[in-house]
C-alpha cells in the first residue's frame, strides 16, 4: 500500500498529528507553590473551622473551666461520640449513599442490649456480641434493598428510622411495661467485653497526675482525694481507633479506592471491575457498626438503655460530615475531616454552655457553622477537582 | 501489500446477528482485525455499531455467529471474559470518574498493593510513578499524579482511558466514539494517542460517524448500514466521498452536500 499517492482528503492532517508536539506545558495553567498545593486538601475547611472555633471559645469561656481538666472531658466525650457515629457516616457518603437509620439504630441496639442482658439474664458479652449482629445484619439488609431496588438509599433507610424506633418502644414496653431499662451496669459487673466499652484508661497515670498536682482532685465527699478526671473513658478510644481505622482504610488501601469510585460514578467503577455492590453493602454494614459502638458505650455509661436514645443523630453524624468537606452526593471527603466536624459540633455544643451562652441560640450557631464550612469546602473542592 | 492475508486475525468476529425481541440489530456482520491496525468501524445512527461492538465486548451474546481470538473460537458471557482475552473497551462518558486523581483512577481495579506487616496496602508510591511515566509516554503533563481527572480536558481523558488499557494488557482496544464531544486540538490528541497504541502492535477498532476522523488514523474501514456491512475496504481504495455515500446510504446526503459545499 502506497500511502503518499492515496487520494486523501485528511493527508495533511494526518502528517500534522505525527508532528504534533504534545509535551509543552499548559500554558494556561499557573504554576502552584507547594504550600499552596499542601495546604488545598479535602480536610482544609475542617482545620480552619477548628481552628476558629477553638479561639472563640478560648476567648468567650477561657474563665469557665472549659479548658480546665474536667472540662476538656466533657466536651472531648461528647465530640467522641460524634466522631463514632460520624466515621461510618462518612465512609458511607463517600460511598454514594446516606443512612438516615443511625439514630434509631442507636436506640434499637442499647435496649436489646439490656433485654438481652439484664431482662433475659444472659451474660454481657454475648448480649453484645448478638447486639452487634442484628444490628450489622440490618445494616447489610439496608444496603441489601438499596442496591437490590436502586431506590435511593434516603427513602430505604428513612423506612428503617421508624421502624427501628418503633420497635425501640414497642419491644420494652412488651416485656417490661416501661420504655427504660436500667440495671445494666450491675449485668456488666465484671464482664470482659462490656468493660471494652465502659471502662477507663490510663487510671492509675491519671491519679498520679492527681497526686502530683497537675490535675485536680476532690477535696471532700466519698471520692475525696480521686482526681476529678480518673482516666480515659474506652468511649474516647474506640472514637480515636475508628479514625485511624476508617482514615487508614479510605487513603491508604485499595478497597479505599473503590470507597471513592463507587460513590464517584458506581458505572465507571464496575466497568473498571471494582465490586461496587459490595463495597456499598459493607460501608451500610459499618455504619450500623458504628452506631452499635456508640450505643453499647452509651448504656454502661448511663448504666440503662431509653427508648428515645440517639434521635436526630443520623443528622447530627451528616453534619459533621459535612462540616468535614465531604461531599453529599458522594465520591469525595476525608476521615480526619469528619472527625474535625465532629470536635467542632462538640466543641460548640458545650462551649456555648460554658460560655453561658442561652442554649436555643446552640442551633443558631450550628446552622451558621453549617452554612460557612459548607460554602468554604465547595470553593476547596473547585480546587482540587476542577469542577465547574 | 497482501502480508495480512498470512497473518491471523486477532479477532475475527464471523456472521454476527444479534436480534432483539422482532428488531434485527444485526443481520450477519463478519469482520476481521489485525495487530497493529486501526480498524475503523463507520455508521450512522441506528446502523448496528454499538451492538457490534457490544458483541465484541462481551456485553450482549449475539444471536448467531462465531468470535474467534487469535484463530481460536470464543464464547464470552460477560464484559470480563473478553477483557481476559485482551479486548478493552473505552466508552466515552464512563471512564474516569472526574473526582479522583489521575493514579488513582488508571489504577482503579488494579490497584497495586504492598504488604506492611502482613496487611496489604495500595501503593501509592508505585501507581504514582507508573502513572506519570505512562502520561509522559501519551504526552500529557500532569500537575502531579494527585491531579484530579476532572480538571483534564475531554481528549485528556480519553487519552488516560486508553493508555491505561494498554498499561493494562490490552491487545484489542475498542474505542467507542471517542472523539464525537471533542474540539478540534483535543481530537487530535486523541488520533495522536491511537497512532501510538497502533504502533506498539495494538488493534484498534475506533467506531465513529465522522468520516474525517476515520481517514485521518484508519487503516481499514468497515461501513455498517441497517444491521449489515458493505465490506472492509483498505486505505487507499476508497475516496471520503464513497465512505460517506456509503454511510448514509447513498441518495439524500448527495444533494445535502452541494449546498454545504462537501464538508460534513
Amino acid at each position: 500500500m502506497n500511502k503518499s499517492s492515496a487520494p486523501f482528503l485528511c493527508k495533511d492532517y494526518r502528517v500534522n498529528l505525527m508532528n504534533n508536539k504534545l509535551s509543552i506545558p499548559d500554558e494556561r495553567v499557573k504554576e502552584m507553590s507547594t504550600f499552596r498545593n499542601s495546604l488545598i486538601r479535602p480536610e482544609l475547611g475542617g482545620i480552619i473551622g477548628t481552628i476558629v472555633v477553638f479561639i472563640i471559645f478560648i476567648i468567650l469561656a477561657s474563665d469557665s473551666g472549659m479548658f480546665s481538666s474536667q472540662g476538656v472531658l466533657n466536651w472531648s466525650i461528647v465530640s467522641a461520640q460524634f466522631m463514632i457515629i460520624a466515621v461510618g457516616a462518612c465512609l458511607l457518603m463517600i460511598a454514594g449513599e446516606f443512612d438516615l437509620s443511625v439514630g434509631s439504630m442507636i436506640g434499637f441496639a442499647g435496649m436489646l442490649i439490656a433485654i438481652f442482658g439484664v431482662t433475659f439474664g444472659w451474660p454481657m458479652w454475648m448480649a453484645i456480641l448478638l447486639t452487634f449482629a442484628i444490628c450489622i445484619a440490618i445494616g447489610a439488609l439496608n444496603g441489601f434493598i438499596c442496591i437490590r431496588t436502586g431506590l435511593p438509599s434516603f427513602i430505604v433507610t428513612l423506612a428503617f428510622l421508624f421502624i427501628l424506633r418503633g420497635f425501640t418502644i414497642f419491644l420494652p414496653q412488651t416485656i417490661e411495661r416501661k420504655t427504660i431499662i436500667g440495671g445494666i451496669r450491675e449485668a456488666a459487673e465484671g464482664d470482659w467485653l462490656g468493660a471494652v466499652f465502659g471502662e477507663k484508661l490510663f487510671m492509675g497515670f491519671f491519679q498520679y497526675l492527681g497526686d502530683l498536682g497537675i490535675i485536680s482532685v476532690f477535696s471532700r465527699g466519698t471520692r475525696a482525694g480521686e482526681p476529678v478526671v480518673n482516666g480515659i473513658p474506652m468511649l474516647i478510644v474506640w472514637a480515636l481507633i475508628l479514625v485511624a481505622f476508617g482514615h487508614i482504610l479510605l487513603t491508604k488501601t485499595r478497597f479505599g479506592n473503590w470507597i471513592f469510585a463507587s460513590g464517584g460514578d458506581a458505572e465507571a467503577a464496575r466497568n473498571s471491575g471494582v465490586p461496587v455492590n459490595k463495597v456499598k453493602i459493607l460501608m451500610f454494614m459499618f455504619t450500623a457498626f458504628c452506631a452499635t459502638v456508640f450505643a453499647t458505650c452509651q448504656v454502661m455509661e448511663f448504666g440503662s438503655a431509653g427508648a428515645d436514645r440517639g434521635l436526630l443523630k443520623e443528622f447530627e453524624a451528616i453534619i459533621a460530615v459535612v462540616i468535614g468537606g465531604a461531599l453529599l452526593t458522594g465520591g469525595y471527603g476525608s476521615v480526619i475531616g469528619a472527625a474535625l466536624g465532629a470536635l467542632i459540633f462538640g466543641v460548640v455544643q458545650q462551649g456555648l454552655f460554658f460560655a453561658g451562652v442561652e442554649s436555643s441560640l446552640f442551633r443558631v450557631f450550628l446552622g451558621l457553622i453549617l452554612l460557612g464550612a459548607v460554602i468554604l469546602n465547595t470553593y476547596i473542592r473547585r480546587l482540587i477537582t476542577g469542577e465547574r | 501489500m497482501n502480508s495480512q492475508a498470512t497473518v491471523t486475525p486477532i479477532i475475527e468476529m464471523r456472521n454476527i446477528r444479534k436480534h432483539y425481541g422482532p428488531v434485527i440489530a444485526l443481520a450477519g456482520v463478519s469482520i476481521k482485525i489485525y495487530p497493529g491496525e486501526c480498524h475503523c468501524l463507520l455508521g450512522d445512527n441506528g446502523a448496528g455499531k454499538s451492538t457490534f461492538i457490544k458483541a465484541m465486548s462481551g456485553v450482549v451474546k449475539p444471536t448467531q455467529g462465531d468470535i474467534f481470538v487469535n484463530g481460536e473460537q470464543k464464547f464470552f458471557n460477560n464484559p470480563r471474559d473478553a477483557m481476559q482475552a485482551g479486548i478493552a473497551t473505552v466508552h466515552q462518558h464512563l471512564a474516569m470518574i472526574p473526582l479522583m486523581s489521575v493514579s488513582r483512577n488508571f489504577f482503579l481495579g488494579n490497584e497495586p498493593t504492598k504488604k506492611i506487616a502482613g496487611i496489604q496496602f495500595y501503593d501509592r508510591k508505585h501507581a504514582d510513578s507508573k502513572t506519570m511515566e505512562a502520561m509522559s509516554k501519551m504526552g500529557i503533563n500532569l500537575r502531579g499524579p494527585d491531579q484530579a481527572v476532572g480538571t483534564l480536558s475531554g481528549g485528556e481523558r480519553q487519552t488516560v482511558a486508553i493508555s491505561r488499557a494498554v498499561h493494562f494488557g490490552a491487545r484489542v482496544l475498542i474505542l467507542d466514539e471517542p472523539t464525537s464531544a471533542l474540539g478540534v486540538r483535543q481530537t487530535s490528541n486523541v488520533l495522536a494517542t491511537i497512532d501510538k497504541v497502533r504502533n506498539e502492535g495494538v488493534a484498534v477498532v475506533f467506531i465513529t460517524h465522522n468520516v474525517r476522523h476515520a481517514l485521518a488514523v484508519g487503516d481499514r474501514f468497515t461501513v455498517l448500514n441497517r444491521g449489515q456491512t458493505h465490506g472492509t475496504a483498505m486505505r487507499g481504495d476508497i475516496t471520503p466521498e464513497d465512505l460517506q455515500n456509503l454511510m448514509a446510504g447513498g441518495q439524500e446526503l448527495a444533494t445535502l452536500e452541494g449546498s454545504l459545499g462537501g464538508t460534513v
